[in-house]
């Protein structure tokens, strides 16, 4: 089961052109520079813009295609706005039962409750939007969405108005609800640490046009169609918590082939992890690891590919570590003097590793 | 204080004044809703058009109204195929009138309030799977209250003080279209100032207390 989408719209100043085929299961980024037409092809598959002559089938059921186009009101799906945009004149249940009651498919009282203690907002359910913060905005804003039981999870940069405390603050619920939703969830960023943390997929999308889609750890280790992430290029990897140093505060998290001691954060042994490494965080070695250095990881690794990076001295070198990639930024130099080329075996070494949830 | 004569002036006064309110929430709405939202060409022309009464003299639009309304005009030629009969120096006249003639103080008002919505809570409602209709009055009306708070107060008191239409269309009639404004004028025409102050004093104190409501109900409108 998949999302089909196909939308195509020519604007003097914008244009979107994208065929798609996403799955219907976990998050699916749609990320890309502001302009990028993310938050229109969002809006289009929301039926909020009309694009004339494209198709789009959640599922199976086609919402959209030449002579067809269910309008937004008959369309199963929850959308959050990029500002909660609660309504002022409702407390936040009223909000929540707003769309609730106009739903054929609404969550009953339980699946509700569950979704209120996920949220944390039991205790904000009598306030008037004006008196909740912006994270709390946003935390009602999503249980409505999820309240009208929707076929379809859409998000419109539902961070992107937070400050980094607010932000922290919603991560980890959203966190929950990939754990929790059974739904697919599109959610649309421009921040890379959101991607790398939240998605399962990943879209790209750069002046209308999709530069590359796939799964996240596939398309973010993808050195030859660089998506510009800059200085935040890197790999994401799935991992689980192994072992626990409580002397020196680092944990073991393990992948297939391979393993890292990461900065112990608290989660318990045998969680499943999602760790990212920034390009600029590994270096290559040709020798094995050697003791003198304070750099903790060590990983035998494959040379995959080399492509080049931002600036004509740097080059991307995507490495296999047993199947797992890891990307790592190196001067042209250094690759020249190491004398990388695609199969050579070499050792990488990672400075840092961060526990993303 | 007031006579009977000046009861009955002061009653037909508040009659008209309540039924060309009503009348101009029910027209004005879906105009204002259209100046608010459309982007068609006629919408520069249509707000000028609703806007005229704000400008013209009512005197200019009372004739104009007259000579429509009249046997020869085409509205009393509608009006009198319809078995009505003719609409000047009527109280039916005066309501028709009253409302072309405070159409802007309702419009206005609530064209600003649709407009400071916006088209972002009309969205969530379709998302949360309301149509239009349904929309515009759980979300829209409740949003707009304090613009037809004050579209309802600015028409009934527009309504309540006018003269030159009135006189007009309406013509001196007691009982039937003599208003306060000309119960004060007949007055001061036979010199009896106690009962043009005391209707003169009513109208006064009226127009205060409107005013007052009005900033006491939008009192953040100034505010950033």
């Amino acid at each position: 089961m998949t999302i089909e989408a196909r939308f195509k719209l020519d604007y003097a100043s914008f244009s979107l052109d994208v065929d798609l085929t996403l799955p219907s299961a976990g998050i699916t980024a749609l990320f890309g520079p502001s302009g990028s037409g993310k938050t229109t092809l969002l809006r289009a598959i929301a039926g909020l813009v009309r694009v004339a002559g494209g198709r789009l089938a959640v599922d199976g059921h086609v919402w959209q295609d030449d002579g067809i186009f269910l309008p937004v009101h008959q369309r199963p799906l929850g959308y959050v706005f990029q500002e909660a945009s609660l309504f002022s004149h409702l407390s936040a249940r009223g909000n929540i039962d707003y769309g609730r009651k106009r739903s054929r498919h609404a969550l009953d009282d339980g699946a509700l409750q569950r979704i209120i203690d996920l949220l944390g907002i039991g205790a904000l359910l009598s306030r008037r939007p004006a008196g909740l913060s912006g994270g709390e905005r946003q935390r009602v804003a999503l249980a409505r969405a999820l309240a009208v039981g929707p076929r379809l999870l859409l998000m419109d940069e539902p961070l992107a108005a937070l400050d980094l405390q607010r932000k922290r603050e919603i991560l980890p619920y959203l966190e929950r609800l990939r754990a929790e939703l059974k739904i697919p969830i599109l959610f649309v960023s421009h921040a890379p640490d959101e991607v790398a943390r939240l998605a399962d997929h990943l879209v790209v999308l750069d002046a209308g046009r999709a530069q590359a889609q796939g799964p996240l750890q596939q398309v973010l280790a993808d050195v030859a169609t660089p998506i510009r992430l800059g200085e935040d290029a890197g790999a994401v990897i799935e991992g689980t918590v192994a072992e626990r140093d409580g002397h020196w505060h680092l944990a073991r998290v393990e992948f297939p082939g391979g393993g890292f001691w990461v900065r112990d954060e608290g989660h318990e042994i045998g969680r499943r992890v999602r760790l990212r490494v920034l390009a600029r965080d590994v270096s290559i070695a040709l020798q094995a690891e050697c003791r003198d250095t304070s750099v903790l990881n060590h990983l035998s690794a494959r040379v995959e590919a080399i492509a080049g990076d931002l600036h004509p001295a740097l080059a991307l070198v995507r490495l296999s570590v047993d199947g797992q990639n890891l990307v790592a930024r190196v001067t042209r130099r250094s690759a020249g003097a190491l004398a990388l080329e695609p199969g050579k075996k070499v050792w990488a070494q990672i400075k840092a590793v961060a526990v993303i949830g | 204080m007031f006579d009977a004569a000046d009861l009955q002036a002061i009653w037909l006064t508040v009659k008209l004044a309540g039924l060309t309110t009503l009348l101009l929430l029910l027209v004005g709405t879906p105009i204002a809703w259209w100046l608010a939202r459309t982007g068609s060409r006629w919408k520069g022309p249509v707000g000028a058009v609703v806007g005229l009464p704000l400008v013209l003299p009512p005197a200019v639009l009372g004739f104009y109204l007259l000579v429509l309304m009249g046997p020869n005009g085409p509205v009393g030629a509608f009006t009198q195929s319809l078995g009505l009969g003719l609409l000047p120096f009527t109280f039916a006249g005066l309501v028709v009138a009253s409302v072309i003639y405070s159409l802007p103080f309702v419009v206005q008002p609530l064209q600003n309030a649709f407009e400071a919505i916006g088209d972002r809570p009309l969205e969530v409602a379709a998302t949360l799977g309301a149509r239009p209709l349904d929309a515009f009055f759980s979300v829209v009306v409740p949003l707009a209250r304090p613009g037809f708070l004050t579209a309802s107060i600015l028409g009934f008191a527009h309504t309540v003080g006018e003269f030159g239409v009135v006189l007009m269309i309406g013509g001196n009639i007691p009982g039937k279209t003599q208003v306060v404004s000309m119960a004060i004028y007949n007055r001061v025409e036979a010199m009896e100032y106690a009962n043009a102050h005391a209707l003169a004093g009513l109208l006064l104190v009226f127009s205060f207390c409107v005013l007052l409501a009005l900033y006491t109900l939008n009192p953040g409108r100034r505010r950033p």
